[in-house]
């Protein structure tokens, strides 16, 4: 894909993602917008992946570690043709199984349970230590947030993944600088986040997550990289894209009211139309 | 008649199954030692995970090698497999209904002289309050043994209690005894009251109706290594035909064997149910033995709420 492309398709992916959360009036829209373009690079430009063959033993594999953020990725995963679009429309309802966290056994491409924080990590673990074992070459990616990273697991699962040179798994942290209550540097700071993964034994990679190059280029350097784990602090925004939600906590796991809505829709739609035409 | 602590013939069980099932992967807490999977580490180092002190960790790595085919065996005590790691082991790998064996050692007060902090009494009802979680609480070496295959044969998630203590072997001595995951064993037939007990509570059951025999009481006994799924049948037969019940094990009497028998007779047959287990109270430090006497947790005192049940069938 072009970068055009692929900016096309994450304003795509936010709109979705902004209609699932009015709908449901309920759900994850702050991380799901600043996980967006981390999301569009992973599913349509990094990962080995085949839609029709969800299960293909042989995929590169993704853990929504931040598992709140299923509005950003279960648009991405309807665009890239896992299923339809229209799907998205039974988030969070009990007419359907489109459940507010990531569910691998009834959502096709999720490929592991998540949503209570800290364990995503670790399961990304076992799936790369089970490729090589396999003498298979798949990756495994894990999204962690900011936040998030406080969990213990996180640095359980850290040591481990150094432990078993696990090369083949890449975690990304979406570094939107924000927590439920408030900002993560008040909350409990956990900088300087790309010394305590240095300090475990990760190859550490900074990248802007908003910007498909940075993006490319981040991925690509941790393909190179042997003997060990990876991980891409990634820069991102909270709220992406919408500006009266962008770095505002509040916005974390709130649904808008109609005029907000409104408002937040038009930003968006008027993103994609944009694209559209260069 | 071979003694051998349950934990021990699980070590020696996965060392043979290993060639057969090629999946089999086993992980351990730093206590490969205590849960006897050194064994296995020595024999199949490729296929062994020591993940250190970290069993939220552990869990996790355990769920992730289950959904690319695995067959993992995650190991501990069933203070923190069960306990510290429960979380894990309900969200990351009994929700997505992953195919890990979770394994639990020194379980109950037979743990000795480490103590309460040791001494899990409530593994079996942390794992049955999972929704989809096959419990079992195997009695004695032999069945360990079949236990352990059967998990292998069986594809899902799964909590095994291990004990620390030697035990006698009871199951290999009685004719016609079968091991299915789910079905209790009936070891000793009787007339009058079952004692269904779990875990090595099932070798005192043995003895305590022998100590009822020679007061003319026939009591059933049977061994319920399965905890959940609750063999039912078993347990409603047993209802019908001796009229009462004593359930007894190792374990507190709330949330285990226990509750599920009287939980599940409350609804379907009403008989009286006594149950003999640990009175909602921690454990503390002594020799197996002792420990066990101290809480009651001898053939004598099951006789005894043997007794008990009868007169309350008379009403
Ligand atoms: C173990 C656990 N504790 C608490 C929560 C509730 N929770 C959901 S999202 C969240 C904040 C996450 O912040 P961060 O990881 O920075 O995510 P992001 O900013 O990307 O949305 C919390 C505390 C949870 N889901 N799991
Ligand atoms: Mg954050």
């Amino acid at each position: 894909m072009t970068l055009k492309e692929l900016e096309l398709t994450a304003a795509k992916g936010r709109l979705l993602g902004l209609e699932m959360v009015y709908r449901a009036a309920s759900g994850h829209i702050g991380g799901s917008l600043s996980a967006m373009d981390i999301l569009t690079e992973l599913y349509f430009e990094v990962m080995k992946v085949d839609p029709a063959q969800p299960g293909d033993p042989g995929r590169d594999r993704f853990v929504m570690s931040k598992g709140h953020c299923t509005p950003g990725l279960y648009p991405v995963l309807a665009l890239r043709g896992y299923f339809p679009v229209e799907e998205l429309e039974l988030f969070r309802s009990i007419k359907g199984h489109m459940s507010g966290h990531p569910d691998m056994v009834h959502v096709k491409g999720v490929d592991m349970s998540t949503g209570s924080l800290g364990q995503g990590l670790a399961c990304a673990g076992g799936m790369a230590l089970a490729g090589k074992l396999d003498g298979r070459d798949y990756r495994v990616y894990a999204l962690m947030g900011d936040g998030e990273i406080e969990e213990g697991e996180i640095w359980e699962a850290a040591m481990a993944a150094a432990k078993y040179k696990l090369d083949n798994l890449c975690g990304i942290v979406d570094v939107n600088g924000l927590q439920i209550d408030g900002a993560t540097a008040d909350v409990m700071p956990s900088e300087p986040l790309d010394a305590k993964f240095a300090a475990f034994g990760w190859h550490v990679i900074k990248a802007d997550g908003h910007n498909f190059e940075s993006l490319r280029a981040a991925f690509a350097e941790a393909e190179t990289v042997k003997g060990r784990p990876s991980v891409i602090i990634a820069r991102t925004v909270k709220g992406k894209g919408v500006s009266f939600m962008e770095n505002e906590a509040g916005w974390h796991g709130k649904a808008p009211n109609a005029e907000q809505y409104e408002a937040a829709h038009a930003e968006l739609a008027a993103a994609v139309e944009k694209l559209e035409v260069e | 008649m071979e003694k051998i602590a349950t934990r021990g013939a699980y070590g020696e069980e996965l060392v043979k199954l290993a060639e057969e099932y090629p999946e089999l992967v086993v992980l351990d807490a730093d206590l490969a030692g205590a849960t006897m999977t050194k064994g296995f580490a020595k024999a199949y180092p490729g296929r062994f995970f020591d993940m250190g002190i970290a069993e939220a960790d552990m869990m996790g790595f355990a769920a992730g090698l289950a959904a690319c085919g695995k067959k993992p065996f995650a190991n501990s005590f069933a203070m923190f497999t069960a306990g510290r790691a429960w979380e894990q082991v309900r969200n990351s790998i009994a929700y997505p209904h992953l195919n890990v064996k979770c394994v639990g050692s020194h379980g109950g007060l037979s743990v000795g002289e480490d103590g309460a902090t040791h001494q899990c009494v409530e593994d079996l009802a942390l794992m049955s309050a999972i929704p989809g979680m096959l419990v079992l609480n195997p009695c004695d070496g032999p069945e360990m043994r079949k236990a352990v295959r059967a998990l292998l044969e069986y594809d899902g998630p799964a909590y095994m209690r291990l004990g620390r203590m030697a035990v006698e072997s009871v199951t290999d001595e009685v004719a016609g005894y079968e091991f299915a995951l789910g079905k209790a064993a009936m070891l000793r037939d009787g007339t009058d009251v079952t004692l269904a007990a779990t875990g090595l509570m099932v070798q005192r059951a043995m003895a305590a109706a022998e100590i009822l025999a020679a007061k003319g009481v026939s009591a059933r006994v049977l061994d319920v290594h399965t905890i959940k799924p609750l063999d039912t049948e078993a347990i409603l037969a047993a209802a019908k035909d001796t009229g009462c019940i004593v359930t007894s094990e190792e374990h507190s009497v709330m949330g285990g064997l226990g509750s599920a028998v009287a939980a599940f007779l409350s609804e379907t047959c009403p008989v009286p149910v006594v149950r003999h287990g640990v009175n909602d109270e921690f454990g503390r430090s002594g020799k197996a033995l002792e420990v066990l006497e101290a809480y009651g947790l001898t053939a004598e005192v099951m006789a005894e709420k043997a007794l008990k049940a009868m007169e309350l069938k008379k009403g």
